[in-house]
């Protein structure tokens, strides 16, 4: 006997990133959670980047997917804790690679420990950054903002290609 | 469990929604084409940061308060954002005189408000308002692009060409007086400094001057004398230009109120 949160979770598997249609809604960690509430079940969904557009087209393919199924359930938002890129699964980075999208590394976190300003300056590991055609690490930085908020454009020196670079978040 | 007042959620959410307006006004227009992509990225998170608080603000108010009422419905006088974001993306101007966009203006205020956004975010991300600290541990993530994004190009054109160095210089000495807005708190301010759910922004001064000093150096530009003269913006009490901004922004909502696509 399947639960529904059990059926829920197997109904929006299939769900992708409408602007990276190779990793799935639950891979990206923008599908956190299916849980038992007092007035019935909720499925909590969290932005990526604030302004993100794609996050209407994701609550409504998420909406429809639990009609289809016949599953009533609630859609919430939930910001917190923070979206992070360092939630994406290592299959997902490497779904990511393989799409010609360089993966993100980790984050270097926010907040805990000594605030100083300095650290707001500290770029994240700009480097090794590697080709997702060529393997690369001989890559350059053209733009922290590619063809979408978590993007950055970034251009290999050995094969010349340019890339999508999922930057840490 | 204190909860920041609503008129300090609607001053911040003002600040980005009229400076993401201001942004957004380079897109199709930018200098080379991956800066048009940054403008409207950068602008994307500032509208989307703005759209949480007023969430966040309209919640809280209740009476059928929305996000969209807030944003469009209200009138400049009640707008509570600095006056440096709505300044055009150019220089000062006397009379009858034009100008075309300025990226250089655009880029210097871009820096010198997520230069103070970064330290405002990062000390609201522990605010015991969790709904707002969960909106400030987002927007910080953002603003530090943003401020990395402005900052680099302010050192690209303060160490580059004789032209680039006297327009960021000029767009400097332009903007920089509209910073004393930020170490005066307001009514509004201080009330919710009361509340102990916001920020002190004056604590927030030494980091600032240090980001604003580090760059500058590296940027071969003057830091600015400004003396006397402190913008009321988030008072209320705008420049001319907030209104006509405003009826680019608002006219289309306004002119079809509950309007869908």
């Amino acid at each position: 006997m399947i639960s529904t949160i059990e059926k829920i979770w197997a109904t929006l598997e299939p769900l992708t990133d409408p602007e990276i249609p190779v990793v799935t809604l639950r891979e990206l960690g923008i599908l956190r959670d299916v849980r038992e509430t007092a007035d019935g079940i909720e499925v909590v969904i969290t932005p990526t980047y604030s302004g993100c557009p794609a996050m209407g087209q994701i609550e409504d393919d998420v909406r429809a997917s639990l009609e289809q199924a016949g599953i009533e359930a609630r859609v919430v938002t939930q910001l917190a804790p923070a979206w992070t890129t360092d939630w994406m699964s290592d299959e997902a980075k490497e779904k990511l690679r393989a799409y010609g999208i360089a993966p993100p590394h980790r984050t270097c976190g926010s907040g805990g420990g000594e605030v100083s300003v300095v650290q707001f300056m500290r770029r994240p590991q700009a480097a090794e950054v590697a080709c997702p055609q060529c393997g690369s690490t001989h890559t350059a930085l053209t733009s922290q903002f590619g063809s979408t908020a978590c993007k950055a454009l970034y251009k290999c020196l050995d094969c010349q290609e340019p890339f999508d670079y999922f930057k840490p978040y | 469990m204190s909860k920041a007042p609503v008129e300090y959620l609607l001053h911040l959410a003002d600040n980005a929604v009229v400076l993401g307006q201001r942004d957004a006004e380079w897109c199709g227009h930018g200098p080379i084409l991956e800066e048009d992509l940054a403008l409207a990225n950068v602008s994307l998170d500032l509208i989307g940061q703005a759209r949480l608080l007023y969430q966040l603000a309209a919640a809280r108010m209740g009476n059928g308060a929305t996000e969209d009422a807030l944003a469009y419905f209200r009138d400049d006088k009640d707008f509570l954002n600095y006056t440096l974001v709505e300044l055009p993306n150019h220089g000062g101007l006397v009379g009858y005189a034009a100008a075309d966009r300025d990226y250089a203006t655009t880029i210097v205020r871009n820096f010198l408000y997520s230069a103070l956004m970064v330290l405002v975010w990062d000390a609201l991300e522990k605010s015991p308002d969790s709904d707002l600290a969960a909106i400030a541990a987002k927007s910080l993530k953002e603003a530090r692009y943003h401020l990395h994004h402005a900052a680099d190009w302010v050192v690209k054109f303060g160490d580059g060409t004789e032209e680039s160095h006297a327009r960021a210089q000029a767009a400097l000495d332009h903007l920089f007086r509209y910073t004393e807005e930020f170490w005066t708190p307001s009514a509004v301010e201080e009330a919710a400094i009361a509340s102990g759910a916001a920020v002190d922004v004056r604590t927030l001064r030494a980091g600032w001057d240090a980001i604003v000093a580090d760059t500058l150096a590296q940027a071969t530009l003057k830091r600015p004398e400004v003396r006397g003269y402190i913008p009321e913006g988030k008072q209320g009490r705008h420049s001319e230009h907030l209104s006509y901004l405003l009826g680019e922004m608002q006219g289309l909502a306004r002119a079809h109120p509950g309007a869908t696509w």
